[in-house]
C-alpha cells in the first residue's frame, strides 16, 4: 500500500513533466484567474477598509438644555444606546471636551483658569449604518431636554453610494470571474484529457483500479495548482507593494483622508485562499474530467 | 407431462449448464449485442461458444463481421444484451463496475496498434502492468526482465516505443500482457500491422505461451497463418458463427 502510495506520487510528479504542454496551459490558466481574483480581493478590502474608516468618524452629537439635569442626560445616553442603528454612543463631559479643545488651541489655551465651555457636555453617537443618519436625527428632535443635534457633514448618501457601488462591482466581478476561469479549466482538461484518454483506456485494460488510475491525474492536478496559485500570490505581493508606495508618494494630499491596508494584512488571508482555491480547481478539475473515461 | 415433472426437468438442464459452465474458461450461451446507435442492426447473435482451458483458438471473418465485439465482451468492456458470458468463472452479465479491474488481471490483452505507453520505455510499460497489481518493486525486478527475455527483447528495455519496430513493439504488449500470468490471452489482431517475417515470430511466441499452459484467444485475418498453424477456428459471418472447427482453414466467402 505504502508502496503504491509513492509510485502514485512519483507519478503524479511525473505527469507534470511529461505533459509539458498541458501543464503549461493549466498553469496559466489558473495563474491568471487567480491573478484577478487577487486584484479584486485587494481592491474590495481596500475599498471597505476606506469606506469604514470614513463611516466610523461619521458621528452626531447631541448637546442639552443648560438647565437639564445629569440624571436625564444619563436617561437619554441609555436610550439612543438602545437604537438598533447606533453602534456606541459617548458621554462627553465638559472638562474633556475643553481638554480636547485646549489640545488644538495649544498655547492659546493657557490664558483660561475657568473652563469656557461649561456648557458643552453632549453626547458623541457613532453609527453602524450610516445611512440611518437621518432616522436617527428624527428621532431625537422629538426628544426633550436636547438643544442642538450636530449632523456629520459628509452625506450619508454619499458613503452609501460608495458602498453600493463597490458591493455591485465585486460581485459583478466574482461572477465574470467564476464564469471566465470555469470555461478556461474545463477547455484545458479537455484538451488535456484527449492525449491520457488513450493511458487511461491502457490503464483500465491491465487491470487498474479507478483509484489507481485517478490518483496520479488528480494529484497531478492539485500539484499544477498549488504551483498554478503560488505564482500569482508572489507576484501580487510586490505588486501590491509597489502600489502602495506609488500611491502614498504621488497622491501624497490623499493620506490624511485615506488609509490603505498593509499587504501582509491583505496577504494573511489571499494567500491561503488562493492556494486553496487552486488546489481545489485542480483536485475537482481532474477528478472529474477522468471520471469520465473511467467506463471502459 | 405433468407441471412438477417439466420444472424437474428444467432444473437438471440448467444444473447441467451450471456444471457445463465451469468446465470452459470461456462461456458463452445464447448472446446477442448491438450497439445503441446502429438502428437495431445486431453486432452478434445467439452466439453459443465453449472454450477449455488450454486451448488455441482462431476467431476470423470478415471486416465487420463482429469479431472486435466478441473480444470486447470478454474482456467486459461491453456486456451482453441478453445471455450469458461466463470468463474464468465469473459471470459477466452480472458483474459490478468495480469488480472489473479485478476480473481484468486474470487476463492478457494484445490490440493491433500495440498501445503502448509511448512517453515510457520498454521496461516501465511492462512494469506498469506489475505495478496495477501491487506487486513490490523486487518482484517487479525479477520479472519484467524474465518476461522481457522470454519476448525476446531482453537488451532493448531502455528503448521508447517509437524506437521500435512494429514486431518489436507487439513484443513489448506481449510481455505487458503476460507479466501477471493471466489464465487466457486475448489478441485482436496482433499481427494487422506487421510484415510476414513478423508475423510469423509473434504467432510463434503466441503458440509457446499456449504451450505453458494459457488459454489463447486470436483474432486475425491471416490466411496463411490460420491454414498452416491447424488449430480449432471460428468463423463470424455478420454476427452469427459460420463455423467452429477444430484444426480448421479460414474459409473463403
Ligand atoms: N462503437 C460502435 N458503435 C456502433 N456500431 C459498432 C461499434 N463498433 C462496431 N460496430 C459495428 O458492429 C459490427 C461488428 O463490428 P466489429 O466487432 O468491430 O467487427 P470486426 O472486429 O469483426 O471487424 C460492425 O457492423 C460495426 O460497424
Ligand atoms: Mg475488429
Amino acid at each position: 500500500m505504502i508502496n503504491t502510495f509513492f509510485y502514485t506520487l512519483g507519478q503524479g510528479v511525473k505527469n507534470v513533466f511529461r505533459n509539458k504542454w498541458f501543464t503549461m496551459a493549466s498553469l496559466a490558466t489558473i495563474s491568471a484567474c487567480l491573478f484577478v481574483f487577487g486584484i479584486f480581493v485587494a481592491v474590495v478590502f481596500n475599498v471597505n477598509h476606506i469606506v469604514k474608516t470614513v463611516e466610523e468618524g461619521v458621528s452626531v452629537t447631541v448637546y442639552f438644555n443648560e438647565d437639564v439635569e445629569q440624571e436625564r442626560i444619563d436617561q437619554i445616553r441609555e436610550l439612543v444606546t438602545r437604537r438598533p442603528e447606533v453602534y456606541r454612543c459617548d458621554f462627553i463631559s465638559a472638562d474633556e471636551a475643553w481638554a480636547e479643545f485646549s489640545k488644538k488651541l495649544g498655547e492659546n489655551a493657557e490664558g483660561f483658569t475657568e473652563n469656557p465651555l461649561a456648557n458643552s457636555e453632549n453626547l458623541q453617537i457613532y453609527l453602524n449604518d450610516v445611512s440611518k443618519q437621518g432616522e436617527l436625527v428624527g428621532y431625537l428632535e422629538t426628544v426633550e431636554g436636547i438643544r442642538k443635534i450636530n449632523k456629520s457633514e459628509l452625506t450619508a448618501n454619499t458613503l452609501t453610494g460608495v458602498k453600493a457601488v463597490v458591493t455591485y462591482v465585486s460581485v459583478g466581478m466574482i461572477a465574470l470571474l467564476l464564469a471566465v476561469s470555469i470555461f478556461l479549466i474545463s477547455n484545458t482538461v479537455t484538451i488535456g484529457i484527449s492525449v491520457r484518454k488513450e493511458e487511461i483506456n491502457i490503464m483500465k485494460y491491465v487491470g487498474a483500479t479507478d483509484f489507481f488510475v485517478r490518483a496520479p491525474f488528480v494529484f497531478e492536478g492539485m500539484i499544477i495548482g498549488l504551483i498554478g496559485s503560488a505564482i500569482p500570490v508572489v507576484v501580487l505581493y510586490y505588486l501590491y507593494n509597489a502600489a502602495f508606495e506609488f500611491l502614498r508618494s504621488n497622491f501624497a494630499f490623499l493620506n490624511d483622508y485615506i488609509s490603505y491596508i498593509p499587504a501582509s494584512e491583505v496577504f494573511i488571508y489571499l494567500a491561503p485562499a488562493s492556494l486553496i482555491i487552486g488546489v481545489g480547481i485542480g483536485f475537482f478539475g481532474s477528478f472529474f474530467t477522468v471520471r469520465k473515461h473511467l467506463h471502459v | 407431462m405433468a407441471e412438477k415433472e417439466k420444472e424437474e426437468k428444467k432444473k437438471k438442464k440448467s444444473r447441467d449448464k451450471g456444471k457445463d459452465s465451469s468446465k470452459y474458461v470461456i462461456y458463452l450461451e445464447d448472446v446477442n449485442k448491438a450497439y445503441s446507435d446502429a438502428n437495431g442492426v445486431p453486432a452478434l447473435m445467439d452466439i453459443n461458444l465453449k472454450i477449455k482451458k488450454g486451448e488455441f483458438v482462431f476467431i476470423v471473418g470478415d471486416s465487420g463481421s463482429g469479431k472486435s465485439t466478441l473480444i470486447k465482451l470478454l474482456l467486459r468492456e461491453l456486456t451482453a444484451d441478453s445471455g450469458k458470458v461466463i470468463v474464468n468463472d465469473q459471470d459477466l452479465t452480472k458483474m459490478r463496475h468495480a469488480q472489473v479491474a479485478k476480473f481484468r488481471r486474470t487476463l492478457g490483452v494484445v490490440f493491433q496498434d500495440f498501445r503502448l505507453l509511448k512517453d515510457r520505455n520498454v521496461y516501465d510499460n511492462v512494469a506498469f502492468a506489475q505495478r496495477i497489481v501491487l506487486k513490490s518493486e523486487k518482484e517487479i525486478r525479477k520479472n519484467v526482465p524474465n518476461m522481457l527475455s522470454m519476448v525476446g527483447l531482453a537488451g532493448k528495455y531502455k528503448a521508447k516505443p517509437k524506437q521500435l519496430s512494429g514486431g518489436e513493439q507487439q513484443r513489448v504488449a506481449l510481455a505487458r500482457a503476460l507479466v501477471n500470468k493471466p489464465t487466457i490471452l486475448l489478441a485482436d489482431e496482433p499481427t494487422g500491422n506487421l510484415d510476414p517475417r513478423n508475423t510469423n515470430d509473434i504467432m510463434k511466441l503466441l503458440e509457446k505461451v499456449n504451450e505453458n499452459g494459457t488459454t489463447v484467444v486470436v483474432v486475425t485475418h491471416n490466411r496463411d497463418i490460420v491454414n498452416s498453424m491447424q488449430k480449432r477456428v471460428i468463423t463470424l459471418k455478420q454476427g452469427v458463427i459460420l463455423s467452429d472447427e477444430e484444426k480448421g482453414a479460414y474459409i473463403d466467402d
